[in-house]
């Protein structure tokens, strides 16, 4: 007999579903079947599953062949390379869960090391862009009941976050929004046609790295001054249209991607998001909420804020913390050959990071805790793979919108294998008796 | 356990009456006892003030918009950051310090218990995990039900019975202490961008008041006879006039009686009165009404308040008054953070810079002194400052210098840039009375606790009482020959010990305790009605399954301690 377990949270992206149902076999050992994720989060509970995966942490060997180590092994040479490190970084946590997160910064916090998340290479922007004007925003279940404006500015969920319209942002029926879609407007802003764009009611064809001027131009529209013929590519005539479709909603919500955040801009861009939120609030009500990727990137800003006051690229190297990206940052630690140990966790920086970087992980001391065989892992001289957080092994996340929910366990590791957290409670161990603290 | 001693030091229990005696405070398992052995390690309090930890009883300490204010406001870091320190762990934050820190400057002021005062439901994970990461004190977490769907449809159609069976599932399921109210009816409304600003403005679409919304739950909370009365924050905060809401509200509460075996009295607890006790029509004739407030609450027994002192300090405001936020951005210009939750709530966080200079700022300081002067009975009105809102909370020693010491509030009056002006629009100026230490261990210990119906376990020094205490480095026998000396008594304890484990010595961390999360457990009368709805609610409009809305489990609530309710007989 197999069993079905419901109300499963999706480990993969920010959307954080926690509808999905999963068959295990009767032995809770293996996983057979999974419904109501999309396919990229059914991949990634039935990825788990795979008979070639890697059970034991592996040391990479001179002649570039993978030796076995046991896990006290590799929990020794990952204390060992963290305790001597003058400057260790610790990076990733974005897809693992906050206890896990916090044994982290403990071990950082002994050791000194500067911890950074995935944000680095998404969401840093608009965390930057929020520090300096604020972020009037909601739950998604607000969006679902009352929405009747949904703006998608530089992200494309129809494949990004696969659900995001059919659980929150488009289809359903909330209560203020019985007509499902019929209720709602649906405006996308992509210079590329995706497959998001070609669903929305309006889809402006932003010319690519235009998006401040476009934002800017809206904020004049709201208030009716003159505009030039054609803006980033914008007729203004669209563009008055498009503000007023803004100002005449009940309840609006601006929800935007890596193609605001890492275009030209940058920041900024975010800023000017955020400013054309704030003054759609003179008119109406209107939220903005960054797309976060990671399932689990929000929940590691928020461990980072709780315990240390920021919500990434922290420097613990002065024995408090500080912030300053650009200064502790993860890429231009790395391009600037600052650090002397790298400790990557529940990320693929191997595949994400300008090239420069990675060459500099490659040349230092490095380990990889990651279930998954990557670019990462495949560079770091020790590769850890760990149950599979949010499938072998629980915890709490936080969703896009800061909603923390707590996974669930669904099946069993295979034999012997450790989870994020133990694995790191036995690295925290020994790094506190080799620095001799309590 | 070891035991302890703490000799000849000068005691002020208002639980039993102590006024200042020098005596022996014995410590055994835990607990105050009447005496130990000989070989109980012995605390030299000898020229001392003893008094038990203090009690917070409204503080925004953990949570979703604290970490906003956090994430967002890393300019409060500045200067502000504590290296890792033994078994200290790193900190930073001035108006929203981390968690460790929050914990240990408590704790370093002799404080033991605290209530973080807006939980929202939908987050209470968050909120259990940040209460996880504060060591030392005692936490609880008042959930808010003011704007709450199922409370605004249940009270709508009178539905008493309904409405407690909701609220007990509800603090059940997020482990949360009290009924707490925000705004009630105000932050839906905002939903929509719109306000309640009286206690008679209908809530869009709910069709129900302010008023109703109020009574209701005190009907409920008496209903359960939980520990805590219902806690409310109302309508119409920080605005010139807003005294006249504050008295509408207050009003709603007569005729109730509190019906509870906790020995709690009142049936409201209005939280920051001094946001509250504004008269003026304008910033410009914006004026003090302290005195109708505490005339009010001075014949009307069954209300207790918190003061919500201003310190003149840069802090970070942050509220479930979604629509006041929004109202202060527009005042300051510094930058707004929103967030509304879906079915219950919302909130907003702006940073404000309470400045001496400016004349609104200055009479704000002064309202929170006059309502602390100005009530009759300590055991009534607490000292907070809605922390951070009005200030951080790490300023209570300087509030206390204020309340003790005329000369000190003369001095910081004189210092004002608008002088004249605090002296017209308040009676700041025309008030002698000095709270007196007893008075000051009623205003922060034996009163909240009562309140919250804690006065059986924390908030005195009685035989069986938990063993939360603080020592002093005040001398009452000695004339007081600089105020300055009062401010730094207070900030930094000789000692401190939680639940019988002495965790602060000379003003340092010693131990990180064995905190523990207060919650309450009420039980009702099965409510397949309410089960139904709740279940319907999920299914429809949450964005989340109700299987996985419980905080549940080691990692949110590691140490629970549950007050148990019995309802089920009403």
């Amino acid at each position: 007999m197999t069993k079905t377990i419901t109300d499963v949270i999706c480990p993969f992206c920010g959307t954080l579903c926690d509808d999905v149902e999963v068959v295990v076999s009767d032995d809770g050992k293996q996983l057979l079947e999974v419904y109501n994720a999309c396919v990229i989060g059914t991949e990634k509970f039935l990825h788990s599953q795979s008979k070639d995966r890697v059970t034991r942490p592996r040391m990479h060997q001179p002649d570039g062949t993978w030796k076995e180590i046991s896990y006290d092994e590799a929990a020794e040479y990952s204390a060992q390379m963290l305790a001597k490190a003058k400057k260790p970084l610790m990076f990733g946590w974005s897809s693992t869960n906050c206890e896990a997160q916090s044994v982290g910064n403990e071990i950082a916090e002994i050791t000194r090391a500067c911890c950074d998340n995935t944000a680095a290479t998404c969401h840093g922007t608009s965390l930057i862009a929020i520090q300096d004007i604020g972020l009037p925003s909601c739950t998604l279940g607000e969006i679902k009941n009352r929405a009747d404006r949904v703006i998608f500015w530089g992200c494309n969920p129809a494949h990004a976050h696969p659900r995001h319209m059919s659980r929150y942002s488009i289809f359903p029926r909330g209560f203020f929004t019985s007509k499902g879609q019929m209720s709602r407007k649906m405006i996308v802003v992509d210079p590329r046609v995706t497959d998001t764009a070609k669903m929305a009611d309006v889809h402006l064809q932003v010319e690519q790295g235009m998006d401040y001027e476009l934002l800017d131009a809206l904020r004049v529209a709201f208030k009716g001054e003159w505009l030039p013929d054609v803006v980033a590519g914008i007729p203004k005539e669209k563009i008055r249209e498009v503000a007023d479709m803004m100002k005449s909603g009940r309840f609006g919500i601006i929800f935007f991607g890596m193609g605001v955040t890492q275009s030209l801009g940058k920041n900024h861009n975010i800023d000017a998001a955020i400013a054309v939120t704030k003054d759609l609030n003179e008119y109406t009500k209107f939220s903005i909420m960054p797309m976060r990727g990671h399932y689990n990137v929000t929940g590691s800003g928020e461990v980072f804020g709780w315990q240390f006051g920021f919500p990434y690229a922290v420097d613990l190297t002065r024995g408090f913390a500080r912030y300053n990206p650009g200064d502790t940052s993860t890429i231009d630690l790395l391009v600037r050959g600052e650090v002397d140990a790298m400790f990557t966790i529940g990320s693929d920086p191997g595949a994400h990071f300008p090239i420069s970087a990675v060459k500099q992980f490659a040349h230092i001391p490095s380990v990889c805790v990651d279930p998954h065989l990557t670019p990462t892992t495949g560079v770091s001289k020790l590769h850890v793979p760990v149950a599979f957080n949010g499938v072998e092994v629980g915890g709490n996340c936080y969703r896009m919108d800061n909603v923390p929910i707590d996974c669930r366990k669904v099946v069993e590791p295979p034999e012997g294998m450790l989870t994020d957290e133990q694995f790191l409670i036995k690295v925290r161990d020994r790094v506190r008796q080799l620095k001799g603290v309590a | 356990m070891s035991e302890y001693i703490i000799k000849n030091g000068n005691v002020f229990d208002p639980v039993q009456g102590i006024r200042g005696d020098k005596a022996d405070v014995a410590i055994k398992d835990g607990k105050i006892v009447d005496k130990v052995g000989s070989g109980a390690k012995v605390i030299d309090a000898k020229g001392k003030t003893v008094m038990a930890g203090a009690v917070e009883i409204h503080a925004h300490i953990a949570g979703p918009k604290i970490n906003m204010g956090r994430i967002y406001r890393p300019e409060d870091k500045l200067f502000t950051c504590t290296p890792t320190k033994g078994i200290e762990r790193m900190g930073g934050g001035a108006s929203i310090p981390t968690t460790f820190k929050t914990g240990y400057e408590y704790a370093k002021m002799g404080y033991t218990t605290a209530m973080e005062a807006a939980m929202p439901p939908l987050f209470s994970r968050h909120v259990h995990e940040e209460i996880r990461d504060t060591p030392i004190i005692d936490e609880g977490a008042y959930p808010v039900f003011g704007n709450n769907w199922f409370v605004l449809e249940y009270l709508k159609n009178q539905e008493i019975e309904n409405t407690a069976a909701y609220c007990a599932w509800l603090l059940r399921v997020t482990k949360g202490y009290a009924i707490k109210l925000v705004n009630p009816g105000g932050t839906e409304a905002w939903a929509w961008g719109l306000n309640c600003l009286s206690v008679n403005d209908p809530v869009p679409y709910f069709d129900i008041t302010p008023a109703e919304i109020i009574k209701g739950l005190i009907e409920a909370n008496e209903y359960l006879g939980l520990p805590h009365s219902m806690h409310i924050h109302p309508n119409n905060l920080g605005n010139p006039g807003c005294y006249e809401t504050t008295l509408d509200t207050l009003r709603l509460a007569e005729g109730y009686k509190a019906k509870n075996k906790f020995g709690r009295e009142q049936v409201m607890h209005l939280t920051h009165s001094q946001f509250h006790s504004y008269g003026g029509t304008n910033w410009g004739d914006f004026e003090s009404k302290a005195k109708e407030i505490t005339d009010y609450v001075n014949k009307n027994k069954n209300i207790t308040i918190d003061t919500g002192n201003v310190t003149l300090d840069e802090t970070t405001t942050m509220t479930a008054d979604g629509p006041f936020e929004h109202h202060l951005t527009g005042l300051n210009h510094l930058k707004w953070a929103n967030i509304d939750v879906e079915v219950e709530t919302g909130s907003g966080v702006v940073p404000y810079i309470y400045s001496p200079s400016i004349s609104v700022c200055a009479i704000q300081w002064a309202i929170g002194l006059e309502i602390a002067l100005m009530m009759k009975d300590p055991m009534r009105c607490y000292i907070t400052t809605d922390h951070p809102n009005a200030g951080p909370f790490t300023r209570y020693p300087r509030v206390i210098k204020w309340l003790m010491s005329a000369k000190a509030r003369e001095a910081q009056i004189n210092a004002f840039k608008h002088k004249d002006k605090v002296l017209s629009q308040t009676s700041i100026g025309t008030l002698d009375r000095e709270i007196s230490l007893y008075e000051l261990a009623q205003m922060t210990r034996a009163g909240p606790a009562k309140s919250l119906g804690l006065s059986g376990m924390c908030g005195g020094l009685k035989p069986g009482m938990d063993a939360d205490i603080a020592v002093y480095n005040f001398n009452p026998d000695k004339p007081v020959a600089n105020p300055e000396d009062i401010e730094k008594a207070f900030t930094r304890c000789a000692h401190v010990f939680k639940c019988g484990v002495e965790v602060i010595t000379n003003g340092e961390l010693i131990s990180n305790g064995n905190k523990r999360t207060l919650w309450v457990n009420a039980k009702v009368k099965d409510n397949p009605q309410v089960m139904r709805d709740i279940n319907e609610k999920f299914l429809k409009y949450y964005s989340m399954t109700q299987a996985n809305y419980e905080a549940l489990g080691h990692h949110f609530v590691p140490n629970p301690y549950a007050l148990e309710v019995d309802a089920t007989q009403v």
